[in-house]
């Protein structure tokens, strides 16, 4: 290895290349430029000014587009404000957070339902996107318009959503209802307006989503497990079940920690559908629906709002927290 | 999640995997932490305001096609009698309503359509509005007291110039009733008496619609009226009432004898579908505005529609009728230009509204005078309760804070109508917090 001889030579030149690879991986690349200290001195303003084009830009989007809003939604769930004047702010120390946890109905089941929503696609969607990966990995026929028409409802607008859920749950013409043979009789099931089992009825429409998102994911990512790991497996006499459940599932780690922080997001972020349906209110509450509810429109209520939406950041800060520990921390190690 | 796995292509994986995440979850949380910044900073847009006096701008919320064409005659009107040019910005009418609050401190029109009652108020006192007392001065005489107090700030100074209105009451099919043999009820016991002979008869008695959230404020509205009286709830609903006293509960376990007769699927239905239900004979009787009769398309049907006020309880007889107000206000800009205070004084004629009624014939037009030679005795009925009305209540969402009637009173009622329980002494708390950040 020459390539450690060449290195000082040009030691204020190395953060763009070399700043990304931080352990000994990123070292062999450096041996692509052998000699050419002189020409990388020469280049450095410019590449100084593109870096900072480059690492600027972001920076500054970053800043103006997430970090400044969430320390002022932080600052403002302090204060009474009514969103019109400036001098208007008043501070409020706590009273927000004392008025979401304790007076404010919609806040504790908006929580469990959130934590439900967790649960539920956690067991039943993701493992179902699985399942559909896994079945249409295999060379059967017409794989390609199955999976088309799997991924189609992550593509679909929310208002369309609406509309094919309304036909399958109307409680008077629906699908569902004229299957169980309950349309138009007083026990038909009014799968939206009651509130025992519209939260279930919500997170099936959900899965629908959700399974198909988590199957493109896993598609890709049973594509990328190598081949001759299946081979081998086969070839110690695994069975399928085996192969799959001790060789290729483990093998697609980083696609199973990418699903499992969506998962959590999206059900932190769910709100599209129990909005179609009836804007979050009777027992589909959710937390993004409250935070919508008073920070957007006539019942804006910045103050409470902001409050909610800091409760739901602080809430998925964790899986993130989570996510950034196994990367870096793996990073570190390596 | 998997306990071993292979760590040099973990790496090269999570690379792209990484950022993908991190992409997302920073637009995620942009998304949700920037709702406040946009809430605040999304201004109003629209042409140019023309400050000279030959022009004006107009922001409309009305922009279902009836409503658009009805005021589009109006500035047609208006055009071609003073010869100043009005530019109208239709919105969308949610859109318009939950952007007020930017809308009037960008740069709004010089007039815009709203409403009266608090929502009127509760600008005009933040002094985003321009007061048209000039204007009250020389159409003042066309208005009963009861909208001119309707169109009034707080501070005693006028702001609305009123366009039209429609009463709520109880809507019921008059062939079906004759049927039946039901008479109309003048008492809350009669009411009561005859939906128990309705049930008995296998219909469901009193139509009822809240999945929306707002139908059901209209029968807290009138019970709480025609049991406390129409002061308390213009009190109660600007929070110089506590929610925590017995006034209040009694309206809820009043209503709680109403309840076992308004439709149980209330829930899972918009108005709409009460309507349709009214129609088809399948409900009784429907407590809603006169709008209901937009979803009668039959016109025997429509004829056959006819109406009651809400029965009388214990206080006022059913003097007061709630019957919201739609009208014209002036932004604070617009106060200085002269063309925007003819435009209100055209709209506060009969001459003006007459132009908007000649189009949108579902709506009562304020003025006196105004053409009746068009209206159907159903028309004429909802006109009359209004001129008759002693006090003209503005439902619930317009009498009271925006925040306390869609995020307290749309779940409390809700849930009231799930289990027929309400706290009041939470939505005292509630109501406590909401109105103390204005």
């Amino acid at each position: 290895m020459s390539t450690t001889a060449e290195k000082p030579a040009a030691p204020d030149s190395e953060p763009g290349a070399a700043g990304r690879n931080t352990a000994g991986k990123g070292r062999s690349s450096a041996g692509r430029r052998p000699g050419k200290s002189g020409k990388v001195r020469r280049l450095t303003r410019r590449d100084k000014l593109v870096l900072a084009i480059m690492v600027g830009l972001p920076t500054l989007i970053q800043l103006l587009l997430v970090w400044l809003p969430t320390l002022f939604s932080i600052a403002l769930s302090f204060t009474r404000w009514n969103g019109l004047d400036l001098t208007d702010i008043k501070p409020a120390g706590t009273d927000n957070y004392s008025f979401v946890f304790q007076d404010y109905p919609p806040f504790w089941p908006a929580v469990q339902h959130n934590i439900l929503w967790l649960v539920f696609l956690a067991v039943i969607a993701t493992p179902l996107g699985l399942l559909l990966a896994v079945l249409l990995d295999q060379k059967i026929r017409g794989s390609k318009i199955y999976q088309s028409i799997f991924f189609t409802p992550v593509m679909l607008s929310l208002a369309l959503i609406g509309i094919i859920w309304q036909l399958f749950y109307n409680r008077d013409s629906g699908l569902l209802n004229y299957l169980l043979g309950t349309a138009g009789k007083s026990q038909a099931v009014d799968w939206f307006g009651d509130s025992n089992v519209n939260i279930w009825a919500a997170m099936v429409a959900a899965t629908w989503r959700h399974a198909g998102y988590v199957m493109i994911l896993y598609l890709a990512g049973l594509k990328g497990v190598d081949p001759s790991l299946r081979e081998a497996a086969a070839i110690d006499g695994a069975n399928a079940a085996q192969t799959f459940f001790r060789v290729v599932f483990p093998a697609m780690r980083p696609v199973n920690i990418v699903i499992v922080v969506i998962t959590i997001i999206e059900s932190l972020r769910a709100f599209d559908i129990v909005y179609v349906i009836n804007r979050g209110t009777n027992g589909l509450e959710l937390l993004s629906a409250l935070v919508i509810q008073n920070l957007v429109g006539e019942g804006q209520v910045i103050g409470v709002g902001s409050s909610l939406a800091v409760i739901l950041l602080v809430i998925s800060l964790i899986p993130i927290v989570f996510y950034l520990i196994r990367t870096f921390g793996k990073e570190g190690k390596a | 999640m998997a306990a071993n796995f292979d760590p040099s292509q973990a790496a090269s994986n999570a690379g792209p995997g990484r950022r993908t995440i991190l992409k997302t979850l920073g637009l995620g949380a942009a998304g949700l932490a920037g709702i406040p910044l946009l809430a605040a900073c999304t201004g109003g847009s629209g042409p140019a305001p023309g400050a000279s006096s030959n022009s004006l701008t107009f922001g409309s919320g009305s922009s279902d096609d009836v409503p658009k064409a009805a005021y589009k005659a109006v500035t047609d009107a208006f055009t071609k009698k003073t010869g100043i040019t009005v530019a109208t910005n239709v919105v969308p009418h949610n859109d318009f309503q939950n952007k007020i609050n930017s809308y009037l401190q960008g740069s709004p029109d010089d007039a815009f359509t709203w409403f009266a009652g608090y929502r009127m108020q509760y600008y005009a006192s933040k002094g985003l509005l321009a007061p048209v007392d000039d204007v009250w001065s020389t159409i003042g005489s066309n208005f009963s007291d009861a909208i001119k107090k309707a169109s009034t700030g707080a501070d005693g100074k006028m702001y609305l110039v009123p366009n039209y209105n429609y009463p709520w009451g109880f809507f019921y099919r008059k062939s079906f009733w004759a049927e039946k043999g039901y008479a109309v009820p003048n008492t809350f016991d009669d009411l009561k008496t005859l939906a128990t002979k309705m049930k008995a008869d296998g219909i469901i008695p009193i139509g009822f619609a809240d999945k929306d959230g707002w139908p059901a404020m209209g029968t807290f509205d009138y019970i709480n009226m025609r049991l406390n009286g129409y002061q308390f709830h213009i009190d109660l609903t600007a929070h110089k009432e506590s929610w925590d006293q017995k006034k209040v509960s009694d309206v809820f376990d009043t209503w709680k004898a109403l309840l076992p007769f308004q439709d149980p699927a209330a829930l899972g239905q918009t108005w709409q579908d009460a309507a349709k239900a009214l129609e088809a004979k399948k409900t009784g009787m429907y407590l809603l505005g006169s709008f209901v009769t937009q979803q009668f398309t039959d016109p025997t049907v429509l004829a056959d529609i006819d109406f009651f006020p809400f029965p009388e309880i214990a206080m006022e007889g059913t003097d007061a009728v709630e019957a919201p107000i739609d009208g014209l206000l002036l932004s604070k800009k617009g106060g200085d230009n002269k063309a925007a205070h003819d435009f209100l004084s055209f709209m506060g004629t009969a001459e003006g509204q007459n132009a908007y009624a000649a189009v949108d014939t579902s709506n009562i037009a304020t003025v006196k005078g105004a053409d009746t030679s068009k209206f159907t005795p159903l028309n004429k009925k909802c006109a009359d309760t209004i001129a008759n009305a002693k006090y003209i209540s503005q439902f619930f969402d317009r009498d009271a804070l925006p925040a306390m009637a869609n995020n307290v009173m749309i779940p409390a009622l809700q849930s009231f109508i799930k289990d027929g329980n309400v706290d009041v002494k939470n939505l005292e708390a509630q109501a406590k917090a909401l109105y103390a950040a204005q």
